[in-house]
């Protein structure tokens, strides 16, 4: 047993902790929040330069990590200073394309890890909430190709993305976890109607309307009606990611909230001083340090048996959900006023953190899922 | 013992709700039950209905334009109105500043000021808190020098609520720095037209500038506009606080807030069922629900004491903990419930008659803004902390 970072990984970690925390700015974060693209376009391709993007992907894919500890390192990392560019759309869709895709298709991955193509993933329906299986967009076979129509929702970096993989029913019905295909959708391609809008996390999302939406045969990503278990694998990946982001996050809010206790005075002392709000960050700091527990045990899976990666992904979700939940609202009660300001940093995180339950499946549907999981 | 309302009292409830039926614009309670925001025509509007029925002041005497209702009234009528998703009636003026001028103040003014409180001559907003001066409120920095027929006030005022609507500001200032910190404390009114005012808003992480910062440079404000004694504001400031905490519980916007969550909970589907089906969920709606039950009714418990004539003492900090925690729980519940869809962040769409519609339902589009707006409530009018050492001290005597 070792809980040591690789010096590989501890290089990465330094370098990307550095480079962020000079880049990812209060005032950057404002222009990304303005700008029509929800992040810094800068800070993308200097993050890929360092090869952030190759740290996600194995060898064999292209890039020089891929396992769960490199995401783990990679988001924290990304967490920590607040970052909002779109690494968990390229894990995620970058992923599959990458585990199902045949060659040309492949060549979108070297694009995507040198920085020059956005990705997004586009699963969720406006009805489907957090189950993965619930796919009501129907895909067609044609002489020619596919016709695809249906409604994806909340699709993060969908108007950004020059390449979208998109699920669609070939067969079965709604709920089936047969019969749902993978689909690459270029940008801009006729029949697509697009609603871009920003998300309270930071970045921006759409709405995507498909209406006999014409793609070619090329453009179906692995076998037909078999897409679920990657899909399944891309999410697991993906909330070990989002997971590790909140890790990230909750340490800069913890050193935040610690920092104010030292040096806000109210009755002649600092307030860090009353045993009641010492108590309460030793709470913290506590749960904190459970939520990291939770993420090495999911990233150390990752690359395990489906089962017992399953059951540490609800588990993980289910605790750090909490946890984030938590350590935002103590943070800004034990700030007062200033804690619920948009120009005081803690903003930023505490909505970052408000939002984690809100991708992948909330605390209380983990829960239920790992109890169904361990059942079976 | 008899949990039931008097027949007065249901007769009262009767005449509240046919008021609210008949008279409620339904463009308000719209914009209330879909958590759009109010602009401040919209509370113009309603307080000017209410005021023409003789019930914007519910709380004052008779003699001052009130309807002199009980508590128990009070409540009933923060029932209805809340059920129905009617405005709140803006406080500052008439919850709080009312009450201080009719019990410190001097005849002429009340007489001046209280008639212009409830035809809305006047917006009037707080100025309580400083940078300095939050739980720690007797430490409050703005001073006021006498000069002539006026004083002198310099410093600033924060968390303005709705300072951005108003004309006149009730200030905590100091007057003396000799004695104990509470000593030198007096309460002036100031128009806030003065030269040397300067109101800067500051936005909240839901993206709204609720509150305001108010700098005071160099303002004059005339003699006759401080209230009651020189040096003896921070008894009125208490006077004011305990006022504050009327209904602090809130047990009508949690009714409100549990039935919108359960309604969300009914139309949202997890699993193939409704979401209200899966039992851990119906399990944390279920605990909400009684603890707002039992909560109810010590509110009603305080109110009843409150309208035989024993002033809520620190039985009121209990209530601010307890209510302000259920309703937080509400909010957080109900942006849980909404799924995905409290990830989108479009403020036009908070804004009625906005071109910009909502992403997803309606129900959803002001869940995430309102879970995050309502971490106030356990900070302001005296942090949840505070009064935990409050019913600590004056109940446990620790």
């Amino acid at each position: 047993m070792n809980f040591d970072l690789t010096d590989e990984r501890q290089m990465l970690q330094d370098g990307l902790r550095r480079y962020l925390r000079d880049t990812v700015t209060p005032d950057a974060l404002r222009a990304a929040e303005a700008g029509d693209t929800g992040f810094s376009p800068e800070i993308w391709s200097g993050l890929s330069e360092m090869g952030v993007a190759g740290a996600l992907f194995t060898e064999d894919q292209g890039g020089f990590g891929g396992a769960g500890f490199d995401l783990m390192v990679v988001f924290e990392e990304l967490g920590r200073a607040g970052a909002v560019e779109p690494f968990t759309e390229l894990l995620l869709a970058g992923g599959l394309i990458a585990e199902l895709g045949d060659d040309a298709q492949k060549a979108l991955i070297e694009q995507a890890i040198e920085g020059s193509v956005q990705l997004a993933f586009a699963h969720g329906e406006p009805t489907s909430r957090y189950d993965l299986e619930r796919v009501e967009t129907r895909a067609e076979a044609g002489a020619d190709g596919w016709s695809l129509s249906g409604r994806k929702a909340v699709v993060v970096n969908g108007a950004q993305a020059d390449h979208i993989v998109i699920s669609a029913r070939t067969s079965g019905d709604a709920r089936d976890t047969a019969g749902i295909s993978l689909f690459v959708l270029p940008k801009g391609s006729a029949g697509v109607e697009v609603r871009d809008y920003p998300l309270a996390g930071g970045g921006r999302a759409a709405e995507l309307v498909l209406d006999n939406v014409a793609l070619p045969k090329s453009a179906l990503l692995g076998a037909e009606g078999e897409a679920f278990a990657a899909i399944e694998t891309a999410h697991a990946r993906a909330s070990a990611a989002l997971c590790a982001d909140a890790l990230g996050a909750m340490e800069t809010v913890r050193a935040l909230t610690g920092d104010y206790l030292k040096t806000r005075k109210q009755f002649g002392q600092p307030i860090g001083k009353f045993q009641a709000l010492q108590h309460r960050m030793a709470d913290l700091l506590i749960e904190l340090e459970q939520a990291r527990s939770a993420v090495i045990n999911l990233c150390g899976r990752l690359d395990g048996p489906r089962d017992t990666r399953e059951i540490h992904v609800s588990a993980t979700k289910h605790l750090v959900g909490k946890v984030a939940r938590l350590v935002a609202e103590e943070s800004i009660q034990m700030h007062g006023g200033i804690g619920m300001t948009e120009e005081y940093s803690l903003g930023h995180f505490a909505r970052r953190l408000s939002m984690l339950d809100h991708r992948f499946g909330d605390s209380t549907f983990h829960l239920g899922r790992f109890i169904r999981l361990q059942a079976a | 013992m008899d949990l039931n309302f008097t027949d007065e009292q249901k007769a009262f409830r009767a005449d509240v709700r046919a008021f609210l039926d008949e008279k409620l614009p339904k463009r308000l309670s719209d914009k209330v039950r879909l958590g759009q925001r109010l602009e401040k025509a919209d509370y113009e509007e309603w307080h000017a209905i209410l005021n023409a029925r003789g019930w914007l002041a519910g709380n004052w005497p008779k003699k001052f334009g009130g309807a002199e209702w009980n508590a128990v009234q009070r409540h009933i009528f923060e029932e209805e109105t809340t059920a129905a998703h009617a405005p709140r009636i803006v406080p500052f003026g008439l919850a709080m500043l009312g009450p201080v001028l009719q019990k410190f103040g001097s005849d002429e003014q009340n007489a001046y000021w209280l008639p212009r409180l409830l035809d809305g001559t006047d917006w009037w907003c707080q100025g309580y808190s400083e940078p300095g001066a939050g739980s720690d409120l007797a430490s409050v920095k703005t001073t006021a020098e006498r000069d002539g027929d006026h004083y002198v006030v310099n410093g600033q005022k924060t968390w303005t609520t709705l300072g951005q609507y108003a004309n006149m500001i009730f200030c905590l200032v100091r007057t003396s720095k000799e004695g104990k910190r509470q000593e030198g404390i007096s309460f002036l009114l100031i128009n806030m037209e003065t030269p040397g005012i300067t109101v800067r808003p500051i936005v909240l992480i839901d993206g709204e500038p609720e509150v305001n910062e108010v700098f005071f440079d160099d303002v004059r404000v005339p003699v006759g506009n401080l209230v009651g004694k020189e040096n003896d504001g921070w008894t009125y400031a208490k006077y004011l606080l305990t006022h504050e905490r009327t209904n602090i519980a809130g047990v009508g916007f949690a009714n409100a807030g549990l039935a919108n969550l359960k309604r969300i909970a009914k139309l949202e589907e997890s699993q193939g069922r409704p979401l209200i089906e899966d039992p851990l969920f119906a399990a944390k709606i279920a605990e909400v629900e009684i603890a707002l039950m039992a909560m109810a009714t010590t509110n009603l418990r305080v109110v009843s004491a409150a309208a035989a004539g024993q002033a809520p003492g620190a039985e009121s900090s209990m209530l601010k903990v307890k209510g302000t925690v259920i309703r937080q729980e509400i909010n957080a519940l109900t942006k849980q419930a909404v799924g995905p869809y409290a990830m989108p962040f479009v403020s036009e769409a908070l804004e009625a008659g906005s071109n910009v519609g909502p992403v997803g339902p309606d129900y959803a589009m002001s869940a995430t803004s309102q879970y995050l707006n309502n971490r106030k409530l356990s900070i302001y009018g005296g942090s949840n902390e505070v009064q935990r050492t409050i019913i600590a001290k004056a109940i446990l005597e620790l």
